[in-house]
């Protein structure tokens, strides 16, 4: 189990290196081998009208005149160490961990990220808390009476919860819960540690519409997990042992047809993290969603690569407990 | 629904009461056990609905059992012989599924008894072993653990250690090298052979009165399989069990078996004790099973003759003698084998048989079989087990 989880360690920080190459090869060196030049390269990080002036000093600050791989090493060293970008007067310094440097902010894209962190955060593990507990519990009811009015009735739901889009559900939630019968008005995020009853009231609303959305597909998952799974031989060998049917379902069945599900559930939470952008989108709170439409609305390169490896660190991270706890639920991975 | 409610008025009425009773016609609603055996199954009829049609899985099976001894019922796939097992363990799929008639286990009738009951029964006083033991254990439980909590579910008063060193003990008893080692090891780490001594030591860990096992060996190397029939074996001598052993080769069955039933198309074709059953069988079916399996007492130019066709739909069951489509001997009775439903009857005391062939022609047909000469004639009339009176 211990050789497993280095295993996987090594494998995930691994993974990590890999993506920032891709990333930063994507900003910095496709666009070389596309004819691009450092001058035009440079100008794209610097406002509307750039003067000649402007952009070479870019140039410089970007040490686009560097070899490419001077480059690549100077922006992971710049993450774990901090790092300078540009020389002499130029020079500006962006504290670890150095995402890289908002040209057109003037300020490093870590703390802007940080800042916007707890929103995403908050959205995406209160959501998902409802939508595992909801999805699950509607999926099993139904796989076990399959063919009853409550089945198709949790399935004729789910269907609507797969299809309708967040912007469109959450419109009307707020519509109905903020404006007609102002339950929970004036939406916004306030930080847990601030007034934890705030926090969690007004983000109800957007923690219902997000989990609509998944816990329907859960729904759709867990039914056909736990229908496949019970109808396993060793489900036939539980019941005959002479278990209650509580027992063979809930210990059994159950156990079995959850498993796959937690796979897909790390690959949803690692997403969502990196910014559930529709959803905040509609209910204006200022996560990492909000953060990415701003940076490519702006075109700002820097933050665009902060957020995307970021999300990316999640997306691994995720997986990487998905893929433990995995092996501890089924023992056969283990090795 | 009655036991005797027969909509097609065809059945063949079971075997009944080998131990000395006669296979009278008449006495087929019972009030209570008639053998006094452990286990006595009368009339049994399993059907289930499905989108085609009703499944007539097993219609009107008879049979009696008593503790440390073994029944052998053999039949292709579809004959209904797991349907009856599962019914017995009460483990048929509920809903779509109707019982009808009588199954006594030491006297306690089974049929429309409450399934919280039948469930106390299950694991306790009957078990079941599966054809493939790897999907049959649980992939994410520990063995031991499996073990024991088919233990301390029948014994709630009995604690974790206890229900853990009878464990231990089952899987002693059962060949595993080093039990309280391999206790705690998961079914993937076992090999096929070891899987299925795990489950058999689960089946008896509570001592059953009843064990079935549904084609022990049909998921296991040729050269384990001997050896878990041995085990069966040693293991009914030293606990006493009653065994059901469900298979679709006769070799399996040759040896352990007291008694032999044959199933064809969810009805008892012949059933009676393993000796006679082997020695002088009196069903084409069973010979076209003998005649299909090689033997090494035979001389290897022997031809293997295969039945012809393949088993009916048990939604749609042919009229008449379900087997007749593939009997190759259709033709020596005539049209009587489309239109009359034989009745098992005796031939000689405790083995009876569901054909219309005369005893003459069965022993001069037998004997001509036996020898290797499969009549040509014969086997001209039935072309692709369509009968061409």
């Amino acid at each position: 189990m211990t050789s497993f989880i280095i295993r996987r360690l090594f494998a995930a920080v691994l993974l990590l290196i890999l993506v920032s190459m891709v990333i930063f090869a994507i900003f910095f060196l496709l666009p070389k081998l596309g004819g691009q030049t450092n001058y035009g390269l440079a100008t794209q990080y610097v406002g509307r009208n750039p003067t000649r002036e402007a952009v070479l000093q870019m140039e410089d600050q970007l040490g686009l005149n560097k070899p490419v791989y001077q480059q690549y090493w100077d922006y992971l060293r710049a993450i774990v160490a901090g790092g300078y970008f540009g020389t002499g007067s130029n020079r500006v310094y962006c504290p670890p961990p150095c995402f890289g440097y908002s040209f057109k902010n003037q300020q490093p894209v870590w703390p802007q990220m940080v800042s916007d962190i707890p929103v995403t955060l908050s959205l995406a593990i209160g959501a998902s808390v409802l939508w595992l507990v909801g999805g699950v519990t509607i999926g099993v009811i139904s796989a076990l009476k399959r063919g009853t009015i409550i089945d198709r009735l949790s399935m004729t739901i789910a269907l609507f919860g797969v299809s309708l889009p967040i912007f469109f559900t959450g419109l009307i939630a707020l519509e109905l819960f903020s404006y007609r019968w102002p339950i929970f008005p004036n939406v916004q995020f306030v930080p847990f540690t601030e007034n934890p009853y705030l926090w969690a009231k007004n983000l109800v609303l957007p923690w219902l519409v997000l989990a609509f959305l998944y816990a329907a597909l859960y729904a759709r998952l867990t039914r056909a997990g736990m229908l496949e799974t019970m109808s396993e031989d060793y489900i036939r060998t539980a019941r005959a042992k002479g278990l209650s049917e509580r027992t063979v379902i809930f210990k059994h069945g159950l156990r079995s047809a959850l498993t796959p599900i937690l796979t897909i559930f790390g690959l949803d939470i690692g997403l969502l993290l990196g910014g559930a952008i529709i959803t905040e989108y509609t209910f204006s709170l200022h996560g990492l969603g909000l953060f990415t439409i701003e940076a490519v609305q702006n075109q700002d390169f820097p933050e665009i690569m902060g957020v995307t490896m970021l999300a990316t660190f999640f997306v691994i991270i995720a997986n990487l407990v998905v893929d433990i706890l995995y092996a501890v639920l089924d023992p056969r991975v283990r090795y | 629904m009655a036991g005797d409610d027969d909509i097609l008025g065809t059945s063949a009425r079971g075997a009944r009461g080998r131990r000395g009773r006669t296979a009278a016609e008449g006495s087929v609603v019972a009030s209570g056990p008639q053998s006094g055996a452990m286990l006595e199954v009368q009339d049994l009829r399993v059907r289930f609905q499905t989108d085609d049609g009703l499944v007539r899985a097993v219609d009107g099976v008879s049979f009696a059992l008593d503790r440390g001894q073994t029944l052998g019922i053999v039949g292709e796939s579809g004959s209904g012989k797991s349907v009856t097992s599962l019914a017995i363990m009460g483990l048929h799929r509920g809903g779509s599924t109707t019982i009808d008639g009588r199954i006594w286990l030491s006297g306690e009738e089974l049929v429309g008894a409450n399934p919280a009951r039948v469930r106390e029964l299950r694991g306790a006083k009957m078990a079941m072993i599966f054809q493939d033991p790897l999907s049959s254990l649980h992939p994410y439980f520990k063995v031991g653990d499996q073990i024991v909590e088919a233990y301390r579910i029948h014994h709630p008063k009995d604690s974790k250690r206890q229900a853990r060193q009878r464990a231990i003990d089952m899987l002693g008893r059962v060949g595993i090298p080093q039990p309280a080692v391999r206790l705690d090891d998961y079914p993937h780490q076992f090999s096929g052979g070891m899987r299925q001594r795990v489950m058999i030591a689960m089946a008896l860990v509570n001592d059953p009165e009843l064990l079935i096992a549904d084609e022990p060996t049909t998921a296991l190397d040729v050269t384990v399989q001997a050896q878990i029939l041995d085990l069966i074996s040693s293991l009914q001598a030293e606990f006493g069990s009653a065994v059901i052993i469900i298979t679709h080769d006769l070799g399996v069955v040759a040896e352990l078996s007291d008694d032999i039933l044959v199933m064809y198309a969810g009805r008892a074709a012949e059933y009676g004790p393993a000796v006679g059953v082997f020695n002088r069988p009196e069903h084409p079916y069973t010979w076209g099973l003998m005649a299909s399996m090689p033997r090494m007492d035979r001389e290897l130019t022997t031809r293997l003759v295969p039945i012809p066709g393949t088993p009916p739909s048990l939604i749609r069951v042919p009229p008449g003698c379900p087997f007749h489509p593939r009997c190759r001997y259709s033709g020596l009775v005539g049209e009587r084998c489309k239109t009359e439903v034989p009745v098992l009857h005796e031939a000689t005391a405790g083995h009876a048989s569901a054909c219309h062939l005369t005893a003459a022609q069965k022993a001069r047909e037998w004997s001509e079989l036996s020898a290797g000469n499969v009549r040509d004639e014969v086997r001209e009339t039935v072309p692709q087990g369509e009968v061409e009176a």
